[in-house]
């Protein structure tokens, strides 16, 4: 069993916590992930690393609550268990040698981009953050991202904090002003990298996706959250979850994310159901 | 006065309708009765074939008169010397190209039922025999299994009962490997497997999950923690796609991935928080057990209609003769001598159906095996909202590219000697899937065995 240290609300849907994992913690990098179960019955589910204490042997876990296994994960507090926590999987980001870099987060997203970001800049890149929300009250992370970076832009979709528009928009900017990138790092919703490559493609700047499938095992013994990079097959938990974006099918990524639509509705209506609707 | 009866003692199994909308267990094993009258059946010959054809080599003649005296404990005492998971074993060794196939009674009949008397032996004593074995005296060294599956969890238990402090490493939740993931309950109930585990860690085994050596831990880091030696037995755990067009389709599984769903998570118990495809029509590409299981199970969650589309005949299918035959009983469909081409997708990305190609057999390749060649223009269109690929695995990478100085094959596989398990790291050593890629429960554990043996020498003579 893995205690939560600590439990933060950032925001009405994003929680944060620090798990005692002290094996992971000391071995964990940027870029990796963890697959956990919070009971018994429990589904295995990948989250991000956000953050590592070595010393005090806790990795921080971000996570927003859009279905069942999140809502159960979120009833949890301080002092309670979790049944499985386990990594750190995947291959760290690869940040060696970048001198200057712009790290988009979408969402909670931005949970995996800020340890990037954070990483690039204690090597002493230059580091240009933008950060993307769909309003105010889900900005996550914003004091983390700004003193990390030497640009920061914070972006909403209704204009409701920051500037108004897109990730894309702040970034057709800031290259429309004469910034120039060794490499974008974008990670968020899949239809957000999609729409980052689209812009770095036209403007050849290397762009990193950090993409985000349904996992089992995080192994590499099921397959299931392969993706076709480059023409090939790739496995996101082994090979990944890191990616050159130019060679991602993001059409066949955002197909296969929605396999379990139905079941998931389902499953979360089971558990988060205030007004005792019927479950269908 | 032996018992000349041609035929093995039938296993009262469930019904073929009823068992395949169930997940309980398909054989129900022997009765007292029964036991005793097929251990009658056993000619106690000097030369003892059987025994040559177990991987373990099990003293079979003496258990099964044991059996026969009606002594089931004692017979018990005599299977666990040599194997250190028999109610597994009696359920999933394809005895029909071991041990029973060495059967003198099998020239002119049926052989005795060896794996039947093991599987009521084991189940005879995790029913009546509460008592915990005795934890062997430590002889003070470490050693530490990498895997859980049957290659770690027999040389875990043998090197236990030489007194070592044994900690088994386990990538995921749950002990047992491929009898946990893969074999499906109504083959092999988790409860088994889990006696058995708890059989070993009375012995002082300590199984620690969720611990992906490799990544949390390396080879080099348990060696400098004072692990005398370290034995990997992490399996062939690397799904096979066919690289063929439509294989990321959504209702395309590998094998791994639909089974790990349905036995590991229990996708098939309401309750459980892990989904899986209920399909209507599905094909499962492969022929061996792991495709054998992945259609039954297609079966139990509802399908109407399941197929098995293998590329070679009836002759060549690798999985166990019983499984095929249980498979064709409770309604899966064999298309043999098929081939898929590609799997066609709807404008939502499901598979609506894959296109198969009809073979014929050629000349016998290096195998020995005859070589499945096209029919040109043969194509057809089988109608399905599923594709489960069983094409085989190969070993995880993950233990190669995180330890220096470990020789592989090409195809992954830890080059080590067959004597000992040594692979080209001192105080290193391998076996099972690992080792030789897919192959069976008891290869592997005869390859446990084997390293527990030659790490108990090197260890001992280094002392």
């Amino acid at each position: 069993m893995y205690r939560i240290v600590k439990k933060e609300v950032l925001n009405p849907t994003v929680t944060r916590m620090d798990i005692e994992a002290p094996l992971i913690a000391k071995k964990a990098e940027p870029g990796q992930f963890i697959i956990l179960r919070v009971d018994e019955k429990g589904e295995r589910i990948p989250l991000t690393v956000a953050d590592f204490d070595r010393e005090r042997g806790t990795v921080t876990i971000i996570f927003q609550i859009v279905g069942a296994t999140t809502e159960k994960l979120n009833h949890l507090e301080e002092g309670g268990c979790l049944q499985d926590f386990v990594g750190p999987l995947g291959r760290p980001s690869e940040t060696e040698g970048l001198k200057k870099v712009a790290v988009i987060g979408g969402g909670v997203g931005c949970a995996i981009a800020y340890p990037v970001a954070k990483k690039l800049h204690q090597q002493g890149a230059e580091v240009h953050s933008i950060v993307g929300f769909r309003n105010k009250d889900l900005v996550i992370l914003e004091e983390e991202f700004r003193a990390v970076s030497s640009k920061f832009v914070m972006m909403t979709d209704d204009g409701s904090y920051g500037e108004k528009g897109l990730v894309t928009n702040a970034l057709e900017k800031l290259i429309a002003e004469g910034e120039t990138y060794d490499e974008v790092i974008a990670i968020g919703p899949l239809v957000m990298m999609k729409f980052v490559v689209k812009l770095t493609k036209e403007h050849n700047i290397k762009t990193v996706v950090s993409m985000n499938p349904i996992m089992i095992d995080g192994t590499g013994m099921c397959g299931g959250c392969r993706l076709t990079v480059g023409g090939k097959t790739k496995f996101a938990c082994v090979d990944g979850p890191d990616f050159d974006g130019f060679e991602v099918d993001f059409d066949e990524a955002m197909a296969r994310g929605t396999m379990y639509r139905e079941f998931e509705r389902h499953a979360y209506e089971e558990t988060c159901n205030l007004f005792q609707k019927e479950v269908k | 006065m032996p018992n000349m009866s041609l035929k093995k003692n039938e296993m009262p199994s469930q019904a073929p309708d009823v068992r395949n909308k169930n997940f309980l267990e398909v054989a129900l094993g022997y009765t007292e009765e029964q036991a005793l009258d097929e251990a009658q059946r056993c000619l106690h010959c000097k030369n003892k074939p059987c025994v040559a054809g177990c991987p373990v080599g099990i003293h079979i003649p003496d258990f099964i008169a044991k059996v026969a005296e009606g002594d089931f404990e004692g017979a018990y005492q005599i299977i666990t010397q040599s194997s250190s998971l028999p109610a597994v074993c009696g359920r999933v060794c394809p005895q029909e190209t071991q041990c029973e196939q060495k059967c003198v009674r099998g020239i002119k009949g049926e052989p005795v039922g060896i794996g039947r008397l093991e599987r009521f032996v084991a189940d005879w004593h995790n029913k009546n025999v509460c008592e915990a074995p005795r934890k062997p005296a430590p002889n003070g060294h470490k050693v530490a299994v990498i895997g859980s599956g049957p290659s770690g969890l027999t040389c875990a238990g043998d090197l236990a009962k030489k007194g070592y402090a044994v900690t088994v490493f386990e990538a995921l939740h749950t002990a047992g490997g491929v009898l946990v993931y893969g074999i499906p309950e109504f083959r092999l109930p988790k409860d088994i497997v889990q006696k058995e585990i708890d059989g070993l860690k009375a012995l002082g085994v300590d199984v620690q999950t969720n611990m992906v050596i490799g990544r949390v831990l390396s080879i080099d880091e348990l060696l400098e923690q004072g692990y005398e030696a370290v034995f990997i037995g992490s399996g062939a755990g690397l799904p096979r796609f066919m690289n063929i067009p439509g294989e990321n389709l959504k209702g395309v599984y590998s094998a791994n991935e639909f089974l790990t769903r349905v036995n590991l998570m229990k996708a098939y118990q309401p309750g459980s928080d892990t989904p899986i495809e209920h399909a209507k029509r599905v094909a499962v590409v492969g022929g061996g057990n792991v495709a054998m299981d992945a259609a039954r199970c297609a079966k139990r969650l509802g399908a109407e209609e399941v197929f098995i589309v293998y590329r070679r005949s009836e002759k060549e299918l690798p999985a166990r003769a019983e499984e095929v035959e249980h498979a064709k009983e409770e309604g899966i469909v064999f298309h043999l001598l098929n081939n898929p081409t590609q799997i066609l997708g709807d404008e939502n990305g499901n598979v609506k159906g894959m296109e198969c190609i009809r073979m014929e057999l050629g000349e016998p390749d290096a195998s020995g095996r005859r070589r499945p060649v096209e029919v040109p223009g043969s194509e057809f269109t089988l109608d399905v909202d599923c594709v489960i690929m069983a094409i085989g695995t190969s070993p995880n990478p993950l233990i190669k590219s995180t330890t220096q100085g470990l020789e592989t094959q090409k195809w992954g596989g830890i080059i080590v000697n067959e004597e000992t398990g040594l692979t080209s790291r001192e105080g290193v050593y391998a076996g099972g899937d690992a080792v030789t890629g897919a192959a069976t429960v008891i290869l592997a554990m005869g390859a446990g065995k084997t390293a527990a043996t030659a790490i108990d020498e090197y260890i001992q003579s280094k002392a």
